[in-house]
């Protein structure tokens, strides 16, 4: 099929960056979609142009580097799909396709479709884990955990860290981020020392970051890949008062 | 290409004694750092998957002053976090007769009788370890309903001992890493080094003391110094090209300590998965691994006849052949990776295969789904048919799926002694990126075991007794420094100015095309001379005519995996090097002049029971002996019959 391509280029964070109307042909359905965008790629090279910049890595759903807005949609029109996942068989010969990178303010781009989300990383130290050095752990049968708890806790942290939930908001909010790591270790018994301290520094780490606040609009978890649950958020909130409120 | 052969290696620095006891001996005898010298001793870590991540965690911890690089965006990102089946520990909760030796001498056997006692028995001592730390961490294994782990039972093992995490173990273990990893750097004992990439080793008095790496973003090339440099850079499956590896994965960071005289060992042994999906076309950028637990209850089959043109449903029970099962009565559809995958490449050689251009097998669940029921089949392996039918298309609920192998893991990679340090002092070398623990095979379910093993429990330790001579080292010869910049500047440079007419990715299909026929699951003396051949001839056209746009003073992913290029050329032709000496068929490395009258790999011991570790030296390689010797398992032919 032969398909239109719009894509945003912008040269670097300074940059104003514009839509770039390219033309590609003969492209396979059972390309994957980042598979169509090396093509282009490479008759770019040829030409002596400059390759369109993404982040991609693991091209099988798991690394959370891909991150592409596609016909606004971010990672595209499929569900529970990363945007390497994608396969060009869901599209039509004629079609044009609009790709952008993520849009929000703690992400800048930094070229083309990639941006910097080391906000997320950020929020992550300022309690996303359970302190325990190294060699120091009980036996990993002195404390059993139900079931529905451990398979609960294993669906919040599910979440690649790609960040499309900060790109459907409208708000730009963190929310579902923080929410799933708040949700996954607030679940677990290993995680209820720390539960408190960690949902209040997080969340704050998250408003320094410029990230929004969440109004319950759900676009985060219709487009996250991995379907992290809009209810963690109402978790995470619980936890934060509840940290707030004993600490005065 | 010829090499010499140098001095065999005497000494792995394993201790004497009893096998069960030389860990904790050499844990006594490993000297300690005091506490307020370690402030001031720098580390440098060098990516950031299970090993490194874990790695960068726990000598923060006890209080190494830490650099950490990675070339993703963040270091949560790391191919580790690709591995979908699980982790092997001896815990043995099963009671079904599993423990630390068992998990040795299978891991021994596994390996085709190719890897050191010492350091097996070492990593399935600390195997129970990792699963404690894990859970610790908050890692949600799966559970059963009394709230105790589950485990499964793995390709190539007879009892269960592999922790999961649904089919996304190595996610769930290496976001747990990362979170140590994560709580370090807030404590500022870490400092993190996202999209940079090391393009060379700075060595100076013959010690490891430094990297320099190219800042991904500005292109800014940047001098990194330290006490001690520790690579956990991943395997170098992507000489292929296509591979299960992620697209940045690549051999630069190891390549350049081979080049600056770090020994690699025994590069040809190359792990095939036996079940991927299959390519579907010219453009495909990468495979895609099937978690080979689908071997539990999927059935591997192909049509008796070659070119049967029939749908699936019209072809009867008794005109296919479920070869694994036929040849392989004892283990089945269970047998070891290598051997499964061998096994589809012989039925698609003979024009049996499915699919496009013949290259797939049948991997068949209707038996299942009629025994246990299609709900029962969605619960275990939902997520993988959902990833099957997202890339293929197709359901495999209602017609099989096809699988073929491809590559996955390299068993080779930098020779390191019991310490886990390399030829080079001061160099450190861990998980995927070293040679150490799993032979000529690697067993499933035992990479992440062996990357937390080295990042975790076993570097710390020994890292500890090097450093304790940090405060006698030289101070670092800046001339050093300067060349080691100069000639990674006159690189970029190089590259850049080339200007020709072909893509590196163009040159990279090539070269991984000859690699995988060649050099792939099975060798020849004449297909690794004509690769021998081929491959300088390829780098010299590389070098004239390869074309990257652009400046290194942006963020360049052309030049960036032109550089990738550039070294997988060297690599492939010492792993071609490696495989044409290495007249024997051993695990992974089938020599199609070295098998028996059934077609099964045949070792040679008598000549060949030793790792082959290769120095680079200005007139061409070097080989190294390491004599493997087994005093407690005993040397037999595999047979999974």
């Amino acid at each position: 099929m032969n398909l239109t391509l719009k894509v945003w280029r912008q040269s670097g964070p300074d940059d104003d960056g514009r839509l770039v109307r390219y033309e590609i042909e003969d492209v396979s359905p059972d390309m994957s979609f980042l598979e169509m965008l090396d093509v282009l790629n490479e008759g770019l090279i040829l030409a002596g142009d400059d390759p369109v910049a993404f982040d991609h890595d693991c091209r099988e759903g798991i690394c959370g580097m891909c991150s592409m807005m596609i016909d606004g949609v971010a990672h595209g029109p499929q569900k529970n799909t990363t945007t390497c996942q994608l396969h060009m068989r869901h599209y039509n010969d004629g079609d044009t396709i609009v790709i952008e990178p993520w849009r929000a303010r703690p992400f800048p781009v930094v070229k083309d479709l990639v941006v910097d989300r080391s906000a997320f990383d950020r929020i992550i130290q300022a309690g996303g884990f359970i302190s325990v050095p190294a060699g120091s752990a009980p036996d990993a049968h002195a404390m059993p955990v139900p079931k529905a708890d451990a398979d609960d806790a294993f669906d919040a942290a599910t979440c690649i860290g790609c960040g499309a939930c900060v790109a459907a908001c409208p708000n730009g909010s963190a929310s579902l981020f923080t929410a799933a790591k708040i949700t996954h270790l607030g679940l677990l018994p290993q995680g209820q020392p720390e539960r408190g301290s960690r949902a209040r520094a997080m969340v704050e780490q998250m408003d320094e970051e410029g990230f929004g606040g969440c109004t319950n609009t759900g676009e985060c978890t219709a487009v996250c890949p991995k379907g992290i649950p809009l209810d963690t958020i109402a978790r995470m909130n619980a936890d934060y008062l509840r940290a707030s409120r004993k600490s005065g | 290409m010829n090499y010499r052969e140098g001095a065999p290696i005497k000494d792995t620095k394993a201790p004497e004694g009893p096998i069960e006891d030389r860990w904790e001996k050499r844990k006594f005898s490993a000297r300690l750092v005091n506490p307020a010298n370690k402030r001031k001793i720098n580390v440098i870590v060098v990516g950031t998957g299970l090993a490194g991540g874990s790695a960068a965690a726990t000598l923060g911890e006890l209080g190494y002053k830490v650099k950490s690089f990675c070339y993703q965006d963040s270091p949560r990102r790391a191919h580790s976090i690709a591995a979908q089946g699980g982790i092997n520990a001896a815990k043995n909760y099963r009671g079904d007769g599993d423990s630390i030796y068992r998990l040795f001498y299978d891991t021994v056997k596994g390996g085709d009788f190719r890897a050191r006692e010492s350091n097996v028995y070492r990593l399935a001592q600390v195997s129970v370890n990792i699963i404690d730390q894990a859970v610790a961490q908050g890692v949600p294994f799966a559970r059963e309903y009394g709230g105790l782990l589950d485990t499964r039972s793995f390709g190539g093992a007879q009892v269960s001992r592999t922790f999961y995490a649904r089919g996304q173990t190595g996610q769930q273990l290496l976001l747990g890493a990362y979170s140590a990893l994560e709580r370090q750097i807030a404590a500022g004992t870490v400092e993190m080094h996202t999209r940079h990439e090391m393009l060379e080793l700075i060595i100076s008095d013959g010690r490891a003391r430094g990297v320099v790496v190219r800042d991904m973003v500005t292109g800014e090339v940047e001098t990194h110094l330290a006490d001690a440099v520790v690579l956990a850079t991943g395997g170098y499956g992507n000489v292929f090209f296509l591979s299960t590896n992620a697209k940045g994965c690549n051999t630069t960071a190891i390549w350049r300590a081979h080049q600056k005289g770090a020994v690699f060992a025994n590069p040809c042994y190359t792990q095939i998965h036996p079940t991927c999906i299959p390519v579907s076309g010219e453009y495909q950028s990468k495979l895609t691994l099937m978690s080979e637990s689908l071997r539990n209850d999927g059935r591997v089959w192909v049509p008796l006849k070659g070119g049967d043109p029939r749908p699936v449903a019209e072809i009867p029970e008794d005109e296919r052949d479920y070869y694994l099962e036929r040849i392989y009565p004892a283990f089945g559809n269970l047998v070891p990776r290598d051997i499964a995958s061998r096994a589809a490449k012989n039925v698609c050689d003979e024009g049996r295969g499915v699919g496009p251009g013949g290259l797939g097998v049948y991997l068949d669940f209707a038996d299942a789904i009629k025994r246990l029921g299609r709900d029962a089949v969605e619960k275990k392996y939902g997520n993988l048919f959902e990833m099957y039918e997202r890339i293929t298309g197709e359901d495999p609920y209602t017609q099989p799926m096809r699988i073929y192998p491809a590559v996955h893991y390299t068993m080779g990679g930098l020779w390191v002694d019991y310490d886990l340090q390399s030829s080079v002092p001061g160099l450190f070398v861990i998980g995927e990126a070293n040679f150490s623990d799993h032979g000529a095979n690697r067993l499933g379910a035992s990479a992440l075991m062996q990357g937390l093993a080295d990042g975790y429990f076993v570097l710390p330790t020994t890292i500890g007794d090097y450093l304790a001579d940090a405060h006698t080292f030289d101070a670092i010869d800046d001339q050093q420094v300067a060349e080691a910049e100069i000639a990674v500047k006159n690189r970029i440079e190089k590259l850049l100015s080339v200007n020709g007419t072909r893509t590196a990715d163009s040159f990279h299909r090539e070269l991984g095309k000859l690699m995988w026929d060649y050099c792939g699951m099975e060798r020849t003396e004449e297909g690794l001379r004509k690769a021998l051949e081929r491959i300088p001839e390829l780098r010299a056209e590389f070098w004239r005519d390869v074309k990257v746009s652009g400046v290194n003073e942006e963020l360049n992913q052309a030049l960036e995996r032109a550089g990738r290029v550039a070294d997988f050329f060297d690599l492939a032709e010492l792993m071609c090097l490696d495989a044409l000496h290495r007249t024997e068929s051993c695990g992974g490395h089938f020599r199609a002049e070295s098998q028996d009258a059934d077609g099964e790999a045949l070792r040679d011991d008598e000549h060949f029971a030793y790792v082959a570790a290769w120095e680079s030296t200005p007139d061409g390689p070097v080989l190294h002996k390491e004599d493997l010797e087994y005093e407690y398992v005993k040397m037999t032919q595999r047979s999974y019959k």
